[in-house]
């Protein structure tokens, strides 16, 4: 069982990183990523959403049927969605009005449908939650880090804003990394999400080739030829 | 039917439990967060108020000495606008007028501007806009201290045409790339003064409007 989790764990935050390799919930992850703190916001809103939908859909998976399952995974992820963005317009109302329309439009990320279909509708509710979380904590690291990549190149500055989801203590977390930053305009709107994202899958692209190359022998292009087969299954 | 249900319905009741489970969950996080939220909302609100007029200089409570005003003509827009009225010791002090700017680069920019009773710009801050991140944004006061120009402006200071952008001939800065931004607030902020100067008793007489229960 420990075993199975570990697998599910590995899945879902590397091998099948929803931002990365299966490029799914895309529009939440451009929009949002301007700064670390938004894409945090928004990756653990996107996590609980997960972990609590494919919770219920695994307990409920007796019952459902499979011409109505759909429209049931929906009515559960939205009912999930409408909790959580009421929860957060009244515990986190600055960071609520930043994310605003994003935090509904969870709903239509179709990671949250698509683990709900795939994953837990066929499994416990102990591997469901697991799935739910590593999926989630997989596109939380991705917001983050591209967060990080647009606000550092962007404003100069990491974790500004931090106040907004951990109280006035908070602003003491921001670090001005490089001070009088002029500031970029094109990592702060959507094409430096694009190109952002390119850089993050290109740099997992090329992790993932030194891991699969090492255990081949040396001077084979039969790695190469393994590596495209292994990031595009699904 | 041979005494069991059939499979459509059998589905539709399914479906129907789902459904009701859901309303049954937001019902409750409705009636757990209802409360907070109106509070937040109207934090929110107060702090923007206290932005531009310190909360020591009044003592009534301004989200309800507030009334809503229409007209079309002057402030080219359909919206009725806001009035918050400050008192001290039942004396006119000051008023906040939430106007918007229709002409913005894209669409609508919200503003609330302060005047003292003596028609003295106590100060502007932006509420929302769309303008575009880094050529129109100045006008937050986030973004640059452009908005503090207004301070301590009045209608005679400066005269009419100098309520403009200096591309117009007026008194005030426009940005870099960007002058439709400041133009649509300069004239937005002007015609509240306008308004404010002709109906000034008007403005403090007025009846407060019966605050609103549910979205404050």
């Amino acid at each position: 069982m420990a075993e199975q989790l570990k697998q599910i764990l590995v899945d879902g935050a590397w091998r099948q990183n929803t931002g990365l390799v299966v490029l799914l919930g895309l529009c939440p992850l451009l929009a949002v990523t301007n700064t670390l703190i938004n894409g945090l916001a928004l990756g653990l809103a996107t996590m609980l959403t997960l972990m609590v939908s494919n919770l219920s859909v695994s307990a409920l998976r007796g019952l459902l049927r499979p011409e109505i399952r759909i429209p049931a995974f929906v009515l559960i992820i939205a009912s999930v969605v409408t909790a959580i963005e009421l929860l957060m317009h009244a515990y986190f109302y600055d960071l609520f009005r930043i994310l605003g329309i994003f935090i509904p439009l969870i709903v239509t990320n179709c990671a949250i449908i698509g683990r709900a279909e795939a994953f837990a509708s066929r499994h416990g509710p102990l591997p469901s939650l697991m799935d739910g979380f590593a999926t989630g904590l997989g596109f939380c690291i991705t917001l983050v880090l591209l967060g990080a990549l647009r606000e550092l190149t962007g404003h100069g500055t990491l974790l500004a804003g931090a106040e907004m989801l951990l109280g006035d203590w908070g602003s003491y977390l921001t670090l001005t990394i490089i001070p009088e930053h002029p500031g970029f305009l094109l990592a702060m709107l959507p094409p430096g999400a694009f190109f952002g994202l390119a850089l993050l899958i290109a740099a997992r692209n090329a992790l993932q080739a030194d891991k699969i190359k090492r255990p081949a022998r040396p001077f084979s292009n039969l790695s190469r030829d393994k590596l495209i087969g292994n990031t595009h299954e699904t | 039917m041979n005494g069991t249900t059939h499979p459509v319905i059998r589905s539709g009741l399914l479906l129907g439990l789902i459904a009701l489970l859901g309303t049954v969950l937001l019902t409750g996080v409705n009636a757990l967060t209802h409360e907070r939220i109106a509070e937040q909302e109207k934090r929110r609100v107060l702090q923007q108020l206290n932005a531009i007029l310190p909360a020591a200089s009044y003592n009534n409570n301004l989200l309800e000495d507030m009334i809503e005003i229409t007209n079309e003509a002057l402030f080219n827009h359909p919206a009725p606008v806001t009035v918050y009225r400050a008192r001290m010791d039942d004396q006119p002090v000051a008023v906040l007028m939430a106007v918007t700017a229709p002409d913005g680069y894209n669409g609508d920019i919200r503003l609330l501007a302060g005047f003292d009773n003596s028609g003295t710009v106590l100060g502007v801050r932006v509420v929302s806009h769309r303008e575009t991140p880094g050529l129109g944004d100045p006008i937050e006061i986030e973004k640059s201290a452009w908005i503090l120009s207004f301070m301590d402006k009045s209608l005679l200071n400066p005269q009419a045409g100098g309520w403009a952008v200096k591309r117009d001939g007026g008194e005030f800065d426009q940005f870099t790339g960007a002058t439709i931004s400041p133009r649509a607030v300069v004239k937005a902020v002007h015609n509240a003064l306008v308004y404010f100067d002709a109906n000034r008793q008007s403005l403090f007489e007025t009846d407060a409007k019966k605050p609103k229960r549910d979205n404050g």
